[in-house]
């Protein structure tokens, strides 16, 4: 048998049908549904007579536009939003599908409440509406995004037309320094490939410093692989993650268990597995980063100063310009002395128990700077419970953060945490764009503890100052 | 889905790279459960400013390119969010056709589940029909997605690749849910072999 990639073993453990042109039907395992990329699927398939073809395999969660105050199922909402959580409401009673309505406390972000409810699973394929579907490759599934025609295809056949994607390397060597988190991982191969240097790839991540990271810090790694280009991004399954599976309420059990097990464990890239692009970056080389721009390539260590359009070639020089323009930075000024307005930790990028428990870690007996606004948002209902038992809460709270509840909140702005013109946030998220956080709005994308560390003294601020 | 066959059309240049979903159509729009009517917001931080008046300089605010159904764009065209809502406002507004140097994969799917042709061309080739477009109303841009070839409004002629599959479903405005419903019985098939081997998925 001819060695292969991890993702080619779960690509051809999932092939239904492939036609002569190379055109192939993948099976899916897990379609995760949300409000906003979901009402006119579900509404071709009333259109169409299509009933859902395997709705034990279908998870629905509202998370994009629920707002995150503790008014939201009183009136917080506005209509249109409404209008949107009722529509999914009805949708998976109507077509009988698995669903955690706002009023349910295991609510939250589908990319956290997936894994923490054992329906993410290894080996498995994965798909939602929306683009960061790639956090599950954190378990060694093939997890990735797909547009509201797919889900309503993915809806009636439980398939994907799909060509393979090549496969790309990116590795890891040895150990990260301290302060330094997944999410500078992340955004440091981004920094390093660019936006568009996953595009037309299927990442695996591997190397001794993925190896050690946590579950949830492998799922930030993962989330981010779309910000990178990449269809999606993976991680070998290990100890770890059938450690962090076992037990949920979705997991398999008993003799199904081992079974289970004995698959996963062959889940791996063979030895001499052909690679199409390989990346290798030094885990003793990254630093905590920030980024300076308004796309997710424009990645420095925390050390560094702005840049200047003209560091820069092609394009970019023209997209550096606009970038700094709306970011409203000078070129030269260290990245350090850059003054903040507001602080959001939260998101499917950093919204889970040992994000908040690091940023906590940073915030314990301190206050926030006079002036600024902070808030955390859990990624769910679950998470914020635990945070409460542990007293993270209380921490948070006592910091001068406000303390929400679950949602995507101001990742997008589609509910009413919003950024106004000109204010600028340390953002734990995953997307700088113009806009993304509100007109006008300007952020910096970073880990937890740099949040938090920016919370403290009202400036990006390198964490390791402060530990 | 409406069939994609020729199109000549008048283009309009848009010399970015990295242009995101989130500019294409910012997520305020996302609150529709329709996929029609978001033309007018195609762009809309770019094209209107805070009180909602639109901005002259934006190119698609020119009286040129009012009508366009072509766009020629920058590198990494549609990165970020699998928004469907991207192909949908570009088609409300008429946009029917995409050239450019590269794109992100999802918003590339989305463009043809949508009657909207992405074409792919190298940098320099992009570059004559960015200026191309530059020339305004006069210039119009001819595709011909059966024999795979752009023609510039000077006749010079560019030829593009597009998978096989993709090429056949849009010139003949097919439905691919019922493409696939034909191959049930394979569906059926891998179903019950697959839950054999994985009981537990």
């Amino acid at each position: 048998m001819s060695p292969k990639t991890l993702y080619d073993k779960i690509w051809d453990a999932h092939l239904a049908h492939e036609a002569e042109d190379g055109t192939c039907l993948l099976y899916i395992d897990r379609h995760l549904v949300h409000e906003v990329t979901s009402p006119q699927a579900f509404e071709g398939l009333r259109m169409t007579n299509r009933a859902v073809r395997a709705p034990d395999k279908t998870i629905a969660v509202p998370d994009h536009n629920v707002p995150t105050t503790p008014d939201r199922v009183s009136g917080g909402m506005n209509e249109e939003s409404r209008i949107q959580v009722e529509a999914l409401d009805k949708n998976a009673k109507d077509f009988g599908i698995h669903y955690y309505p706002v009023s349910d406390v295991r609510q939250g972000i589908v990319h956290i409440v997936g894994p923490e409810q054992g329906w993410t699973l290894p080996g498995m394929t994965v798909v939602c509406g929306d683009s960061h579907t790639a956090t599950h490759g954190a378990f060694g599934a093939l997890a990735h995004g797909i547009g509201t025609s797919e889900v309503e295809h993915v809806l009636a056949t439980q398939t994907l037309i799909q060509k393979k994607s090549k496969n790309m390397k990116v590795e890891i060597t040895g150990k990260l320094r301290p302060g330094v988190t997944a999410k500078d991982i992340t955004l440091s191969v981004i920094g390093k490939t660019g936006t568009a240097g996953g595009t037309s790839y299927v990442i695996e991540y591997c190397g001794q410093a993925i190896r050690d990271l946590s579950m949830e810090g492998r799922m930030t790694v993962c989330n981010m692989a779309i910000e990178g280009g990449a269809r999606a991004g993976l991680i070998a399954p290990d100890e770890k993650t059938y450690k962090y599976v076992q037990g949920r309420p979705h997991a398999p059990k008993a003799a199904q268990w081992q079974a289970a097990l004995n698959w996963w464990k062959t889940l791996y890239s063979d030895d001499d597995a052909h690679w199409d692009k390989v990346v290798t970056i030094r885990g003793e080389d990254i630093a905590p980063v920030v980024t300076w721009g308004t796309s997710p390539e424009d990645v420095l260590p925390i050390t560094g100063t702005v840049p200047a359009p003209e560091d820069f070639e092609g394009g970019k020089v023209e997209a550096a310009k606009r970038s700094l323009d709306y970011m409203g930075l000078t070129p030269g000024t260290p990245l350090s002395e850059v003054k903040i307005d507001t602080v959001f930790i939260g998101s499917c990028t950093n919204g889970r128990i040992e994000d908040l428990r690091a940023a906590a870690a940073i915030l314990k007996g301190k206050k926030i700077k006079d002036g600024l606004r902070a808030m955390v948002v859990p990624g769910s209902g679950l998470v914020r419970l635990q945070a409460e038992e542990e007293g993270l809460a209380d921490i948070f709270k006592e910091a001068g953060f406000e303390w929400r509840l679950a949602g995507c909140s101001m990742c997008l702005a589609m509910n009413p945490d919003q950024l106004s013109p000109g204010e600028r946030c340390a953002a734990t998220s995953n997307r700088n764009f113009e806009g993304r956080q509100g007109r006008g709005g300007r952020t910096h994308l970073m880990s937890p503890a740099m949040a938090a560390a920016a919370a403290v003294t009202g400036h990006l601020t390198d964490v390791r100052d402060l530990m | 889905m409406e069939k994609f066959t020729t199109l000549s059309g008048i283009a309009a240049p848009l010399p970015l790279i990295n242009v995101d979903t989130d500019m294409i159509i910012p997520k305020q729009f996302l609150k529709t459960i329709k996929r029609s009517g978001l033309g007018v917001n195609l762009f809309d931080e770019m094209r209107y400013d805070d009180d909602g008046n639109e901005i002259k300089d934006f190119v698609l605010n020119k009286p040129a390119y009012r009508n366009a159904e072509i766009l020629v764009a920058g590198d990494n065209f549609g990165c970020g969010s699998s928004r469907e809502h991207a192909p949908w406002a570009l088609l409300d507004f008429g946009i029917r056709c995409v050239i450019g140097p590269s794109y992100a994969d999802i918003f590339y799917n989305n463009c043809f589940k949508n009657g909207i042709l992405p074409i792919v061309l190298p940098q320099e080739q992009v570059d004559v029909l960015m200026k191309d477009a530059e020339k305004g109303a006069n210039a119009r841009i001819e595709v011909d997605l059966a024999a795979q070839t752009v023609t510039s409004s000077d006749g010079e002629v560019f030829s593009f690749d597009v998978d096989g599959f993709k090429k056949h479903c849009l010139l003949n405005g097919l439905d691919d849910i019922g493409l696939t419903m034909e191959k049930a019985a394979s569906i059926d098939a891998f179903e019950q072999q697959a839950s054999a081997a994985r009981p537990w998925v």
